[in-house]
């Protein structure tokens, strides 16, 4: 099933990395903006034969205020919640085409964006009904953590004690009062054949990883870490680092699913404390240190747990 | 011609979907269920049609995958129905901004609270302004013909808008008629191969749903505006020609005896037959009544209906839907709007009644029409009424 995955797979380096680019410059993303180059990256992996379904969020605004386009590749809008929906239908629609001879036959990439808010709030029926379909596309998950394009609210993909605007930080409140859904778990829960996180720091394993998802048949997700310097209260020129960070603190760990198969991407010897991580942003500025100790202990065992099933996995792979 | 089969309307309707050879098909079953989307499903199963079936996880998701069939070029069928139409309706209004000539039958039901299953038009009334072209069918044959004609008209290259056809919830959709249904060779005489004016293809990328900043929203609306009033000629034409090759006559406004009368009942829908059967008991007492109703609904067919209604002095019409705290009915204020200020316009009053399922009968349409006519003598009487309500 994971043939892309295993043998056969071409990996990019830092010097073939494909010229073509799917996203014109001149777009109105904001300065420092790590979604877009994340989402510029992992749509070049994918080549130029492709179709895209977003969702509304910061990538649809900033790339097509009529009467101008940033795509050079068709790309179409519907609504927030439903590009996984969309891409559905894009794909069954130019399935049945071929089969009846209307359409030359030939596999295009089918991609599905959205935002945090678009996949792990208001578009997660959308997504989980066309994993469960087994429709064949690729799901990309920009993860800014909040609602970025309409003014930093809080969604379910905020970090615990970030502040938003409608998670703000109070006498009797610490800012986010809930852990981070962990959206790549409930997507793998579908039993589809690839899901990956990814980061921009990491340019060329988020690539590859892109890359896997557009030749794999079926159903692939890609849950990319996106730094939004605007509604993190982060420097614009500390997207790319931060973002290394996130991976370095086992905040963001960097893994693949393959059918099922945890296998971590990037194994952190020494992790880096989550304190320096926070100290970055803005948004974690009014946190104490019983809050930050907190987080610290989360961190480290949701890490553990996820080494577990990647262990398991490397286990399993040995005996067999 | 094919000869009439005894044939549940919804299976009909499946049928119609079928005889057009549609692509894809999208639909969610549960809200309320009607036996349209488990026959198109049997028939993609059985191999007799070609086509996607996508057993999406709800409506607002099926109206999705009908936008992004559509945007590829693939013939796109769905049914829906009540809570399940209202779940659409943020994407409704989305389909005719893209130009995706969507298909859909509406099987008209009450929405909720309280829940009911039952047949109004509260449903599709709430979807009055979303840019769709809508029709209502009066029988089985016509919910059949109407949905072929919904393909013929959708699809014009100086249409590409989206298309309901609504049938009553029960009383059409659950019962058995005799249907002459034409097969996929006698429908290929009137519906040509959908040929898509602009598509998703990676050898010409386009962009689709762009961002209408204040400076062109308007005009995008202008638009689908413009274009649907213009869509009602290829409507009335598609339906001259369905006469020309299968003998059967459909107009946007329909009348029954209504030659030398000066009261009219407005109706839309099945509950037209029993509106016949009532007008002909009270022709028989000489009371000078005769009925119209509405087969196109959008476009509003306003020169049909100002020519229709000329020389009538007294109009009972019929809402199956409450507008709360509004004047009256949708379609009462429509129909009053449509008159104002026309000379010699005739006095209307409104009536509301059949809602959730309560039946409608000749008694009821003889009580609208001897009370509008007591209204009009009067000079005056209540903007409208509920027709029908129990006491105890």
């Amino acid at each position: 099933m994971m043939k892309a995955a295993s043998g056969g797979f071409k990996k990019f380096t830092p010097k073939t990395l494909p010229k073509f680019e799917p996203l014109a410059q001149g777009h109105r993303a904001c300065q420092g903006c790590g979604e877009v180059l994340a989402l510029r990256m992992a749509l070049k992996a994918m080549g130029k034969n492709m179709i895209i379904a977003s969702a509304t969020g910061c990538m649809e605004i900033i790339t097509s205020a009529y009467p101008q386009t940033a795509w050079d590749v068709p790309w179409i809008h519907v609504a927030f919640e439903n590009a996984a929906a969309v891409a559905s239908g894009i794909e069954a629609g130019r399935k049945v085409l071929m089969r009846k001879g209307r359409l030359p036959k030939g596999r295009t990439t089918i991609v599905a964006m959205a935002g945090d808010g678009g996949t792990a709030d208001i578009g997660l029926q959308a997504l989980s009904g066309a994993l469960e379909r087994g429709h064949d596309f690729v799901y990309i998950c920009l993860d800014n953590e909040a609602y970025m394009n309409t003014g930093v609210q809080r969604s379910s993909a905020t970090p615990y004690g970030a502040m938003t605007t409608t998670s703000p930080p109070g006498k009797l409140s610490i800012g986010q009062y809930t852990w981070k859904k962990n959206v790549p778990a409930i997507v793998e829960a579908h039993a589809i054949p690839y899901v990956a996180t990814a980061a921009p720091a990491y340019y060329v394993d988020l690539m590859n990883k892109a890359k896997k998802a557009a030749m794999i048949r079926g159903p692939a997700y890609l849950h990319i870490y996106s730094p939004c310097p605007t509604g993190w209260r982060l420097a614009p020129e500390r997207a790319v680092a931060i973002s290394r960070l996130a991976v370095q603190t086992n905040i963001f760990p960097l893994y693949e699913v393959i059918d099922g198969r945890y296998i971590l991407t990037k194994k952190i010897k020494k992790p880096k404390p989550v304190e320096e991580y926070l100290g970055l942003q803005g948004r974690f500025r009014h946190l104490d240190k019983k809050t930050i100790q907190e987080i610290q202990e989360r961190v480290d065992r949701e890490y553990e747990a996820l080494l577990q099933k990647a262990t398991l996995a490397e286990v399993q792979e040995e005996s067999t | 011609m094919p000869k009439r089969v005894g044939i549940e309307v919804s299976l009909a309707a499946s049928e119609a979907a079928c005889a057009v050879d549609s692509d894809v098909i999208a639909a969610y079953p549960i809200t309320p269920q009607t036996h349209i989307v488990e026959h198109l499903s049997e028939l993609v199963a059985d191999g007799k049609l070609d086509a996607e079936f996508i057993p999406v996880e709800s409506e607002h998701s099926a109206m999705s995958v009908c936008i992004g069939s559509s945007a590829v070029g693939a013939r796109t069928f769905t049914a829906s129905s009540a809570q399940g139409l209202a779940l659409m309706h943020e994407i409704l209004f989305i389909a005719p901004a893209l130009r995706t000539p969507i298909v859909m039958a509406v099987v008209n039901r009450a929405m909720s609270g309280p829940i009911s299953i039952w047949n109004d038009h509260s449903d599709i009334m709430a979807e009055r302004d979303v840019g769709w072209i809508q029709t209502f069918a009066e029988n089985g044959q016509e919910v059949f013909d109407l949905i072929i004609h919904a393909f013929r008209v959708a699809e014009d290259p100086k249409v590409l808008l989206p298309v309901m056809v609504n049938l009553d919830g029960f009383t059409l959709s659950h019962v058995i008629e005799p249907i002459e249904m034409l097969n996929a060779r006698e429908v290929r005489r009137y519906i040509k191969p959908y040929k898509p004016q602009m598509v998703l293809d990676p050898k010409h990328p386009v962009t689709m749903g762009a961002v209408g900043v204040p400076e062109v929203y308007t005009e995008a609306k202008q638009q689908i505006e413009s274009v649907l009033r213009a869509s009602k000629k290829v409507v009335v034409s598609a339906w001259k020609e369905f006469a020309r090759l299968y003998g059967r006559t459909y107009r946007p406004i329909e009348t029954y005896r209504t030659k030398g009368a000066e009261v009219v009942l407005m109706t839309m829908g099945s509950v037209s037959e029993t509106a016949m059967t009532a007008v002909d008991k009270m022709r028989d007492k000489e009371i000078a009544v005769g009925l119209m109703r509405f087969r196109l609904w959008r476009p509003f067919p306003l020169e049909e209906f100002r020519r229709a209604v000329k020389g009538v002095k007294v109009l009972a019409v019929l809402d199956r839907a409450i507008s709360y705290g509004a004047q009256g009915g949708p379609v009462f204020m429509e129909v009053r709007s449509a008159l104002y200020g026309q000379a010699g316009q005739p006095n209307i009053s409104g009536f509301v009644a059949g809602l959730g399922g309560r039946d409608i009968t000749t008694d009821m349409f003889e009580e609208m029409v001897k009370k509008a006519i007591r209204y009009a003598k009067k000079g005056k009487g209540p903007t409208y009424e509920l027709i029908g309500v129990r006491e105890k």
